[in-house]
């Protein structure tokens, strides 16, 4: 118990503490950094409508991301859910169908973004013939989180007392009814939780987005119209080499609109503990 | 009434049955579309010089993509030494050490860490770690070290969160007998939980791999983009990741080809990454 006579545990004390002070030193250092270079920079005019050489305008990004989010979860919700639903409710216990679904949402969770934007670009923008679009963009997103939204629900589902489906059935009621209306209402806070962790994703993906989504500066025009987002936009600006004020600025929303992302998830995992 | 309720209940539960093959359809789908694209470029380009030849210059017709090999590997291994071992002993911090009113807003700060866009951390790399490197070591600041350096920040919060958790999962009684035996804390977690979570943590360590060696934005910017054999730890490097993504945007036949050559080899990283770990887990389970 007294580590002070044990040399050895001394040092592993000291390195412990010390790893840990370094880890969320470095956090700490980023996000001061970010806010402090990027918060005077930040200007109203950096809001307006349109975007020109002489204004940067990070308002159409910041709508695009917007999109973009609404886009890829209208088409990765429904999916993920429904697959969801399929492995806890309805496939038998250790069914080939169930551990092939496993297997390939858990190697689709580690493909690299790169990657899925070049299947998205070789797939949606070419064989499919949608150019560089917001669709082709939101496509190869819904792909990259279905695996986030289908775990999380998975998980949800999972921790639905059987009590709540045997007193549903008890009651008369059927299968479908007994998950749409008993099961799925009890998940809906954890499913929220994925869906939220979905948006961190889509808000902070550049690489699957840069060759299929496009780089357009607007307003996307329409679903099969080109947009950036804003982590395309940051990336653009860095690229260009020009635009330091505008790249902290940009940085300093993405990193807001990230922060807020996971303070809503840890308040809904929050009020999940405490149920 | 009846035979319309059996039917809906059918119905949908084919329906699931569906939603349910989307993700087995996607991964077929980018296996079918990158190898059907990759592979024959490859032989075109001459599997051997394309594996192993050492000069990238699309225009003349070369491309080897061994440097880019060589860097990805080198950098993610780069990152793990500096990543695995930091996010370890953070790991067990927070499961060990951490009072409770300190963990409570510590886990939050470390998924917050995972919660940061890559192109956010590249920023950061550029504007901080990459003039500091200037003036430690002198140069242009990009480089292996660098890459490695924001490489192993990054893989921290998938070794932190995965570590944590095979730690906690580790019996409460090994811990304790430890203690009763006279050993002291630190030594009790050292030795006594830290081989017992041996195999979750080496499940992390292959899951930060994984990250480590499809990273993008962040390696692309800090990494010094030379397609060249590093000769030493400084040099400027080019990974796999970083080749696609700087080229993609204005290579056209062949050159674009390659790209997603790089891709497939890319992919291939992941699948075998991919396997070792869910082997990992089948043994453990």
């Amino acid at each position: 118990m007294k580590a002070k006579k044990h040399p050895m545990s001394m040092v592993q004390r000291a390195l412990v503490y010390a790893s840990a002070v370094i880890v969320f030193g470095v956090l700490i250092a980023l996000i001061v950094y970010i806010l402090v270079m990027g918060v005077p920079n930040l200007k109203l005019s950096m809001f307006a409508w349109n975007y020109n050489s002489e204004n940067l305008s990070m308002l159409p990004a910041i709508i695009n991301t917007l999109t973009m989010i609404a886009l890829t979860l209208l088409m990765a919700v429904p999916f993920g859910i429904g697959a969801a639903i399929y492995l806890v409710e309805y496939a038998k216990r250790g069914s080939r169908l169930v551990k092939l679904v496993r297997l390939t949402a858990e190697t689709l969770s580690g493909i690299p973004s790169i990657v899925y934007g070049l299947f998205g670009y070789l797939m949606f923008v070419l064989a499919c013939g949608m150019d560089n679009s917001m669709l082709a963009g939101a496509l190869t997103l819904a792909i990259m989180v279905l695996p986030t939204i289908l775990r999380t629900t998975e998980e949800a589902l999972q921790a639905v007392p059987d009590s709540y489906r045997e007193g549903s059935f008890g009651l008369g009621a059927g299968k479908l009814r007994t998950v749409m209306r008993i099961v799925l209402p009890a998940a809906v806070p954890g499913i929220f939780s994925g869906i939220v962790l979905a948006i961190g994703r889509i808000v902070g993906e550049t690489a699957a987005l840069i060759y299929t989504a496009g780089t357009v500066t607007g307003v996307a025009d329409g679903l099969l119209g080109s947009g950036r987002t804003l982590a395309v936009h940051l990336y653009c600006l860095l690229n260009e080499g020009l635009y330091t004020k505008e790249a902290y600025a940009t940085a300093v929303i993405l990193l807001v609109f990230v922060i807020g992302i996971n303070a809503l998830s840890s308040a809904i995992a929050k009020r999940l503990a405490k149920r | 009434m009846i035979t319309s309720s059996k039917f809906r209940e059918n119905a949908m539960r084919v329906v699931f049955a569906l939603t349910a093959c989307v993700s087995i359809a996607a991964v077929v789908l980018i296996c079918v579309f990158l190898f059907a694209s990759g592979i024959p470029t490859m032989k075109t380009i001459g599997f051997a010089d394309f594996l192993f030849g050492k000069t990238w210059a699309p225009s003349q017709g070369l491309y080897g993509i061994f440097p880019m090999i060589v860097a990805s590997i080198f950098v993610t291994a780069g990152a793990i030494i500096i990543g695995v071992p930091l996010g370890l002993l953070c790991a067990i911090f927070l499961a060990r050490f951490c009072p409770q009113r300190l963990y409570r807003v510590l886990k939050p700060a470390a998924e917050l860490l995972a919660g940061i866009p890559s192109i956010v951390y590249g920023f950061f790399g550029l504007v901080v770690i990459v003039p500091l490197m200037q003036n430690l070591f002198g140069g242009s600041g990009k480089g292996m070290l660098t890459a490695s350096v924001m490489l192993g920040i990054m893989i921290l919060p998938t070794i932190i969160n995965v570590s944590e958790s095979a730690l906690r999962a580790v019996p409460e009684s090994y811990y304790e007998g430890s203690l009763a035996l006279g050993a002291t804390h630190e030594r009790s977690v050292f030795s006594t939980v830290l081989p017992a979570a041996r195999s979750g943590i080496l499940a992390g360590v292959i899951l930060g791999v994984g990250r480590a060696i499809g990273e993008t934005m962040a390696v692309a910017m800090v990494a010094g983009n030379q397609p060249i054999l590093p000769e030493s730890i400084l040099s400027g490097v080019r990974t796999l990741t970083a080749n696609i993504v700087q080229e993609m945007g204005y290579a056209t036949d062949l050159h674009r080809d390659a790209l997603i050559a790089c891709g497939v080899v890319l992919f291939v990283f992941i699948l075998i990454i991919n396997l070792c770990f869910s082997a990992l887990k089948r043994r453990e389970a």
